[in-house]
C-alpha cells in the first residue's frame, strides 16, 4: 500500500513537474498570499473530505451484499448524535473558513494600497506607487505610465519591490486584467475603473491575458510581463522614450479599433487624459465625455425646473434631437434593403 | 426579382447564409439529412405516424411525456458531446504556430454551444423528463395537476432545441458563451444571427419549463395520494418539489434578461449597451440570479435520486429522513443568496464580496450533511452493488472533490486567482457531471424497467457506467492542472507548449466518456434485443420502497387502479411488510384527460415565430403571432378534454398481470 | 381491534386504498397553478422594476422624468385602471350567484375601462415618441417603456380574454368550468391593478418629486 501510494506520489510529481504551475508559485506578494490562502484552504477542507472518501469506500466495502461478516440493521436509520455529528462538522469547517474568507478579502482587496511588499517589508512612506493606467482594447492591451509619460502596448515592464497600483479599464467589453504571477485578476469594464495594487518581488518574464471572452481576437489578447530591477527599469524606461512614437488622441483613436495579434508597441511619450477619456467613452472628438454628461443629469434631475440654463450646452431635454450618430440600427428599423444577410462567416464584427 | 422584395420576404437569409463551404458543417448536415431521412422513411414504412401522432405526440401522460423529454435529451447529449469532443480535439492541437483545425468563428459558436444545449437542452429536459416521469408515480397520483400544460411545456422546449439545431445550418449560433454576456451579445458587437438564435431557442423553451414548473408544483401540493402528509413524500418528491420551487423564482429573471436584451437588438433601448446610460452589468446580475439557483435546480433532484437508491439498495429506510428534507429546503433559499459569487472579479467591495463568499459556503453545510446521510444509509445496510447503486458511490466520490473545489472558489481572493480559469471550468464539470450526470444515469438505469418492463443490459450498462467514470477523471483532473497553470477559459489557441500535453491527456479522458455515451446507448439497445431475459413482470424489480413500484412495469395510463393510501413514509415498503395483495375486483371507471394537439401546434407556431424573428422576416412573425393567439384562444373553446376508462377495461388491464406473473414465474 | 369481522384480505384493501377517486381534477389546482404562475409573473415585474431602478437616473443628456410625465394623464388612467377592478368586483357576486346576463355586463364594462386605459397609455407613447423621448434615447427611458408597455401588454391579454370570457359566457352559462376561469381572470385583473400602483408610485411619483 505504502509502495503503491509511494509510486503514485513518483508519477503525480514526473507529471505536475513539466509543467509550471504559475499560480502555485508567484512571482508578486498579492498572488503568494493568495497562493497561500488556496492551499491553507484546500487543507482544512481535506479535512473532511478525506474521511468522507475514505468512509465511503469502506461502508460500500464493508456492508456489501456478499459480506456475511457484518451488522445488518435495517431500523437503523435515525441517530440524534450522530445527527448533531454530521451537521458540526461541516458547520466548523465553515466557520474557520469564514473568519479566513473575511480577514483576507479585506486584506487583499485590489482597490486596498498594499501595506507590505514582501512578508516583513512593509510599505514605507518613502515608497512611491508607480501607477499604470491598464486599459483593455479589442483585442490588446494599452499601458500607460502616467508618471513617466510613456506607454506600451502588450507589454508591461514592472520594477521589482515597487508599489504598483493599476487604473484599469476597457473601451468596449468586460475583459479581466489577470496576470498570474503577479496577483489575481480583475475586471476591466466600460466606463468603469476598477483599481488593482500588486508588487512584483522577482525579476523575470511571464505572461498575462484577459480572462473573460470578448470575441474574435481574445485568444491572441496577451501581454509580457516583465520584471526588472530598479537600474534595469531605468533602463528599459529609456529604451521607450526612445521608441520616438507618440500616443496622442489621434494614435488612440487609431489603437481603439479592434485588431487582432497586436504586435509589442512602446511610445515615448503619452498625452495626458487618454484613459479618462477611454473611461468615459469619448476618444473621438466630439463625443460628450460621460463624466459630464453624468454631472449634467445628476444637476438637472435635482435642480430647480425654471432654471432657463439648466443643462446649458447639452441637448435640451424635451425637445431634444435623439443621440442615435454612431448607434447601430436597431433590428426592427431596418428597412429591408438594410437587413443584409447573416452570413455564416463574418465580416469583421464592427467597424467604428 | 427586386432586392426590396427579396429583402421583404426572406429578411437576411441569403445564400451566404449556408454554410456551403465550411466541410465540416456540410459533412454534418449530410450525415443528419441520412439519418433522418432513414427515420422518417422507416416510420413511413412501418405505418407509425399515426401512432406516434395519437399516442405519443399528443399525449397527455405524464409518463410518455416524461420519456419524450428524456430522448429529446439523449439526442441533444450527442450534438451537446460532439461539441465537446471537438473543443477538446482543438486544444489539444492548437499551439504555436499551429491554430488547429478550427477558426475561431467556428470554435467560438462551438463553445457557446455546448454549454447552452448542455444546460438547457440535456440536463434541463431529463431532470423534467425524469420529475415527470417519477413523480406523480411516487406521490401516488393518475397524472399532473395539468396534463395539458405538461404537453405543452415539452413541445416548446423541442421547438426551442429545434431553433438552436437549425442554427447550425442555417446562419450561425452565437459565439458569446453560454450566457451570452452584454455588451458583447449587444447588436453593436454580435450584429449576426448567432445570438438571435440563442435568445429566440432560450426564450421559447424557458417558457416550456417555468410552466412545466408550475404544473410540478401545484401536483405535488394538491395531488398527493391521501396520507401521504408532507413529511412522509419520499425524499426525491421533495427535492423535485424544491427544485421546480427555485426554478419558479429564478426563471422570470433569465426571461427578463433574455426580454431586455431582445429590446436592445431590435427596438434599439439602452439596458445593457455602454452608450446612453445603459448597465450591462445589470445583465450579469440578471442572469446569474437564474444562473447560480439552475444548479440547485438540476442537482437536487439528483440528490433525491441518490437517496432513493441508496436506501433501496441498502435494503434500509433513508438515515436521516428530516435532516435530508431541511438540508434541501436551506439549499433552495441559500442558493438565491450567492449569485455574486460569479463576478467576485468586478470590484463589488470586500464587505459584499466576502457576504456572498460566505453565503455560498454555508451551503456546502446542508449540502455536506446530505453526503453523510447518505453514508449511514448505507451504515449497516447490506448492500446490492447493481448499476444505479454503482452511480451512487461514484458519484459521492467524484463530487466531493467538486463540492471542495467549490468552496475554494468562493473564498473572494482564492477566485481572483482562479476565476475565468480553466481550474473554475474544471469545477463546475466536475459538480455537473460528478453530481448531475452521474445521478441522472443513475435514475434512467434505476426506473427504465419502471418505464418499459425491462431492465436495460447489464454488461453495456457497465461499459457506460466506468467510461463515464474513468474518463471524467482521465479528461478534466489535467484541466484542473492548466488552470493552475493561469489558464484562460474559452482560449481557442496558446503559445505555451507545456500545456499541451495535459489537453492531450484531456482528449483521451474524452474519447473514453464517448466509450460511456455509446454504451449507454448500447445499454438500451441490447437492453430491447434481449428484453425477455431482462423482463421485470412484478412492477418491483429492484425491491423497491417507494409507490411507484406498486404498480406494473410498464405502469397502465391510469397509473393505479386504487388511490393508495399512505401511512407511512416509504409507502410501498410498508404495504410489502404489511403482506399487501392486490385487489382483483371491485374496479371503477376511471377519469382521464384527454390527449390534445393543441401542444404540438402551438410550439411549431413559437418555433416559426422565432425563425422568422432571427431572420427577419417580419411577416412570418407576425403570421405566426396571430396564429399563436388564434389557437391559444380557440384551446379554450374545447370543453371536452376529459373520458372515463370503463370499469371493465380496468379489470381487464389489472386481470392481465397476475397471467404475466404466472409466465414469469 | 373491533372492526366488524371482514376478511383479512378487504381490511387490507381498505388500508391501502382510499374509498374513492381522492383526485381533484379542477377548481383548487388550477386556482393554485395561476397564483403560482402569477407570481413567477410578479417576479418579471420586479425584474423589470429593478433594471428601471438602476438605470432611473441615466438620462444620458435626455429628457428627465418631471419634464415628460404628464401627471393628471397619468392620473386619469390610474383612475381608469383602479375603476375597472371596482367593476370587476361588482361581477363576483354574479357569478358566484350563477346569474349570467349581469356577470357580461359588468365584465363588458370592465373591458371598455381597460380598453380606455390602454387607449391612454398609447397616446402617452406616441406623443413622447413624437418629441424625442422615444425608448432609444436614454437607458431610463428605455426602462420607462418597458415596464409601462409590459403591463400595458398584460392589460391587453387581458382584454382578450374578457371577450373570449364573454363570448363563452354566452355558450355555456355560468358552469363550474366556467367560474374557475373567471376566478383566474379576477386574480389577473387585480394583480395587473397592484403592478400598476407600483407602477404609479415608483415610477411617475417618485420620478416627478425626485
Amino acid at each position: 500500500m505504502k509502495r503503491a501510494s509511494g509510486l503514485l506520489l513518483a508519477a503525480l510529481s514526473l507529471l505536475l513537474g513539466g509543467c509550471d504551475m504559475v499560480t502555485m508559485n508567484p512571482t508578486g506578494d498579492i498572488a503568494l498570499q493568495q497562493r497561500n490562502l488556496i492551499l491553507f484552504s484546500v487543507g482544512v477542507m481535506l479535512l473532511i473530505i478525506v474521511p468522507v472518501m475514505v468512509l465511503t469506500v469502506l461502508f460500500a466495502y464493508r456492508y456489501r451484499w456478499s459480506n456475511p461478516h457484518k451488522i445488518y440493521d435495517p431500523t437503523f436509520d435515525h441517530s440524534t448524535k450522530l445527527e448533531l455529528v454530521i451537521w458540526s462538522c461541516p458547520l466548523l469547517i465553515i466557520i474557520a473558513l469564514s473568519a479566513v474568507t473575511w480577514t483576507s478579502t479585506h486584506l487583499l482587496d485590489p482597490f486596498r494600497p498594499l501595506d507590505r511588499i514582501a512578508p516583513g517589508k512593509p510599505v514605507t512612506a518613502d515608497m512611491k506607487p508607480l501607477n499604470v493606467q491598464a486599459v483593455a482594447l479589442d483585442w490588446k492591451w494599452l499601458f500607460i505610465y502616467p508618471d513617466l509619460g510613456i506607454a506600451t502596448v502588450n507589454e508591461l515592464a514592472l520594477p521589482v519591490d515597487t508599489p504598483v497600483r493599476f487604473a484599469i479599464t476597457s473601451s468596449d467589453q468586460f475583459n479581466t486584467f489577470y496576470a498570474p504571477t503577479l496577483a489575481g485578476m480583475i475586471y476591466a469594464m466600460p466606463t468603469m475603473r476598477s483599481e488593482l495594487n500588486a508588487v512584483l518581488n522577482k525579476p523575470g518574464e511571464s505572461w498575462g491575458y484577459s480572462g473573460n471572452y470578448t470575441g474574435r481576437g481574445y485568444s491572441d489578447m496577451r501581454f509580457k510581463l516583465r520584471g526588472f530591477e530598479s537600474a534595469d527599469f531605468d533602463r528599459w524606461t529609456a529604451e521607450v522614450r526612445a521608441s520616438g512614437a507618440n500616443l496622442d488622441q489621434g494614435k488612440l483613436i487609431e489603437l481603439v479599433k479592434p485588431s487582432e495579434k497586436a504586435p509589442v508597441m512602446k511610445f515615448a511619450a503619452a498625452e495626458p487624459g487618454l484613459f479618462d477619456r477611454v473611461l468615459n467613452r469619448c476618444v473621438e472628438p466630439g463625443q460628450p465625455c460621460m463624466v459630464d454628461v453624468m454631472r449634467h443629469d445628476m444637476q438637472r434631475g435635482g435642480g430647480d425646473p425654471n432654471d432657463p440654463h439648466m443643462g446649458s450646452g447639452m441637448p435640451p431635454g424635451r425637445e431634444a434631437e435623439p443621440l442615435t450618430g454612431d448607434k447601430p440600427k436597431p433590428a426592427l428599423e431596418k428597412a429591408p434593403e438594410e437587413k443584409g444577410v447573416g452570413p455564416n462567416v463574418t465580416a469583421p464584427a464592427h467597424g467604428h | 426579382m427586386s432586392d426590396t422584395l427579396l429583402k421583404t420576404i426572406f429578411g437576411r437569409l441569403g445564400w451566404e447564409s449556408f454554410p456551403v463551404h465550411e466541410p465540416i458543417l456540410l459533412g454534418t448536415f449530410f450525415v443528419v439529412v441520412l439519418l433522418g431521412l432513414a427515420v422518417v422513411g422507416a416510420t413511413t414504412y412501418f405505418r407509425l405516424w399515426r401512432y406516434l401522432w395519437k399516442e405519443w405526440f399528443t399525449s397527455v401522460d405524464h409518463k410518455k411525456i416524461g420519456i419524450m423529454y428524456i430522448i429529446l435529451a439523449i439526442i441533444m447529449l450527442l450534438r451537446g458531446f460532439a461539441d465537446a469532443l471537438m473543443m477538446r480535439a482543438q486544444q489539444a492541437i492548437a499551439f504555436g504556430a499551429n491554430e488547429g483545425y478550427l477558426n475561431a468563428h467556428h470554435y467560438d459558436q462551438i463553445f457557446t454551444a455546448h454549454g447552452t444545449i448542455m444546460i438547457f437542452f440535456v440536463a434541463i429536459p431529463l431532470v423534467v423528463g425524469i420529475v415527470n416521469f417519477v413523480m406523480p408515480l411516487q406521490i401516488g397520483a393518475r397524472d399532473v395537476a395539468f396534463p395539458f400544460l405538461n404537453n405543452l411545456s415539452f413541445w416548446l422546449t423541442v421547438a426551442g432545441a429545434i431553433l438552436t439545431m437549425v442554427s447550425l445550418f442555417v446562419g450561425e449560433f452565437a459565439r458569446t458563451g453560454w450566457l451570452s454576456y452584454a455588451p458583447l451579445a449587444g447588436i453593436a458587437y454580435s450584429p449576426d444571427t448567432g445570438v438571435d438564435y440563442y435568445l429566440w431557442s432560450l426564450q421559447i423553451a424557458g417558457v416550456g419549463t417555468t410552466l412545466s414548473a408550475i404544473n410540478m408544483v401545484a401536483t405535488v401540493i394538491k395531488m398527493r395520494a391521501p396520507g401521504m402528509t408532507m413529511m412522509k413524500l419520499p425524499v426525491f418528491t421533495w427535492t423535485a418539489l424544491c427544485s421546480n420551487v427555485l426554478a419558479i423564482a429564478i426563471f422570470p429573471a433569465l426571461t427578463a434578461a433574455f426580454f431586455l436584451l431582445m429590446l436592445d437588438r431590435y427596438v434599439g433601448t439602452n439596458f445593457f449597451t455602454n452608450d446612453l446610460g445603459g448597465a450591462p452589468m445589470m445583465y450579469w446580475n440578471m442572469v446569474w440570479i437564474w444562473g447560480h439557483p439552475e444548479v440547485y435546480v438540476l442537482v437536487l433532484p439528483a440528490f433525491g435520486i441518490y437517496s432513493e437508491i441508496t436506501s433501496t439498495f441498502s435494503g434500509k429506510r433513508l438515515f436521516g429522513y428530516s435532516s435530508m428534507v431541511y438540508a434541501t429546503v436551506v439549499i433552495t433559499i441559500l442558493a438565491y443568496l450567492v449569485w455574486l459569487h460569479h463576478f467576485f472579479t468586478m470590484g463589488a467591495g470586500p464587505g459584499v464580496n466576502s457576504f456572498f463568499g460566505i453565503a455560498t459556503m454555508v451551503i456546502s453545510i446542508p449540502t455536506g450533511a446530505k453526503i453523510f446521510n447518505w453514508l449511514f444509509t448505507m451504515y449497516r445496510g447490506n448492500i446490492r452493488f447493481e448499476l444505479p447503486m454503482m452511480w451512487v458511490v461514484a458519484f459521492m466520490l467524484t463530487f466531493v472533490v467538486g463540492g471542495m473545489t467549490g468552496v475554494l472558489l468562493a473564498i473572494p481572493p482564492a477566485d481572483f486567482v482562479l476565476h475565468n480559469s480553466l481550474f473554475l471550468v474544471a469545477h463546475f464539470h466536475n459538480t455537473i457531471i460528478g453530481g448531475v450526470v452521474f445521478g441522472l444515469f443513475a435514475a434512467m438505469v434505476y426506473w427504465f424497467p419502471k418505464a418499459f418492463g425491462f431492465k436495460l443490459d447489464p454488461f453495456w450498462g457497465k461499459v457506460a457506467f466506468w467510461g463515464w467514470v474513468v474518463g471524467y477523471w482521465i479528461a478534466w483532473t489535467p484541466i484542473y492542472v492548466v488552470g493552475l497553470m493561469g489558464t484562460v477559459r474559452r482560449v481557442h489557441h496558446f503559445d505555451d507548449p507545456s500545456f499541451q500535453p495535459y489537453f492531450v491527456i484531456a482528449a483521451f479522458g474524452a474519447v473514453i466518456i464517448l466509450v460511456g455515451i455509446l454504451g449507454f446507448v448500447m445499454s438500451i439497445v441490447m437492453g430491447f434485443v434481449r428484453r425477455e431475459q431482462l423482463r421485470d413482470v412484478t412492477g418491483d424489480p429492484w425491491d423497491g420502497r417507494t409507490l411507484e413500484w406498486s404498480t406494473s412495469s410498464p405502469p397502465p395510463p391510469y397509473n393505479f387502479a386504487f388511490t393508495p393510501v399512505v401511512h407511512d413514509l416509504d409507502a410501498w415498503y410498508d404495504m410489502k411488510a404489511r403482506g399487501y395483495e392486490r385487489p382483483m375486483s371491485g374496479f371503477r371507471p376511471i377519469h382521464m384527460p384527454k390527449n390534445t394537439g393543441a401542444g404540438v401546434i402551438l410550439a411549431g407556431l413559437s418555433l416559426t415565430l422565432g425563425f422568422g424573428m432571427v431572420w427577419y422576416m417580419w411577416w412570418l412573425a407576425a403570421l405566426s403571432f396571430v396564429g399563436l393567439l388564434v389557437v391559444a384562444v380557440g384551446h379554450t373553446f374545447n370543453l371536452h378534454r376529459d373520458y372515463f376508462i370503463p370499469a371493465d377495461k380496468v379489470a381487464a388491464t389489472e386481470g392481465a398481470r397476475p397471467r404475466l406473473l404466472g409466465m414469469g414465474a | 381491534m373491533t372492526d366488524r369481522a371482514l376478511d383479512p384480505r378487504e381490511a387490507a384493501i381498505t388500508w391501502h386504498h382510499a374509498e374513492e377517486d381522492a383526485h381533484d381534477h379542477g377548481g383548487s389546482a388550477t386556482v393554485l397553478g395561476f397564483w403560482i404562475y402569477l407570481m413567477s409573473d410578479a417576479l418579471i415585474f420586479a425584474s423589470l422594476f429593478a433594471m428601471y431602478g438602476v438605470v432611473s437616473t441615466a438620462y444620458a443628456g435626455g429628457p428627465v422624468p418631471r419634464e415628460i410625465f404628464d401627471l393628471p394623464l397619468v392620473a386619469l388612467n390610474t383612475a381608469l385602471l383602479l375603476a375597472s377592478s371596482i367593476t370587476f368586483g361588482q361581477a363576483i357576486p354574479h357569478i358566484e350567484e350563477g346569474r349570467v346576463g349581469p356577470t357580461r355586463f359588468w365584465l363588458a364594462v370592465t373591458g371598455l375601462l381597460g380598453a380606455a386605459f390602454v387607449g391612454v397609455e398609447l397616446y402617452e407613447f406616441s406623443h413622447l415618441i413624437a418629441e424625442g423621448a422615444g425608448p432609444q434615447r436614454s437607458a431610463f427611458l428605455s426602462a420607462f417603456f418597458t415596464l409601462v408597455a409590459t403591463h400595458g401588454a398584460h392589460v391587453t391579454v387581458g382584454l382578450i380574454w374578457i371577450a373570449t370570457m364573454l363570448v363563452q359566457l354566452g355558450q355555456h352559462g355560468l358552469t363550474g368550468e366556467m367560474k374557475r376561469r373567471l376566478v383566474c381572470l379576477s386574480m389577473f385583473w387585480h394583480f395587473l391593478d397592484i403592478i400598476w400602483i407600483g407602477v404609479f408610485t415608483f415610477v411617475y411619483l417618485y420620478g416627478v418629486i425626485r
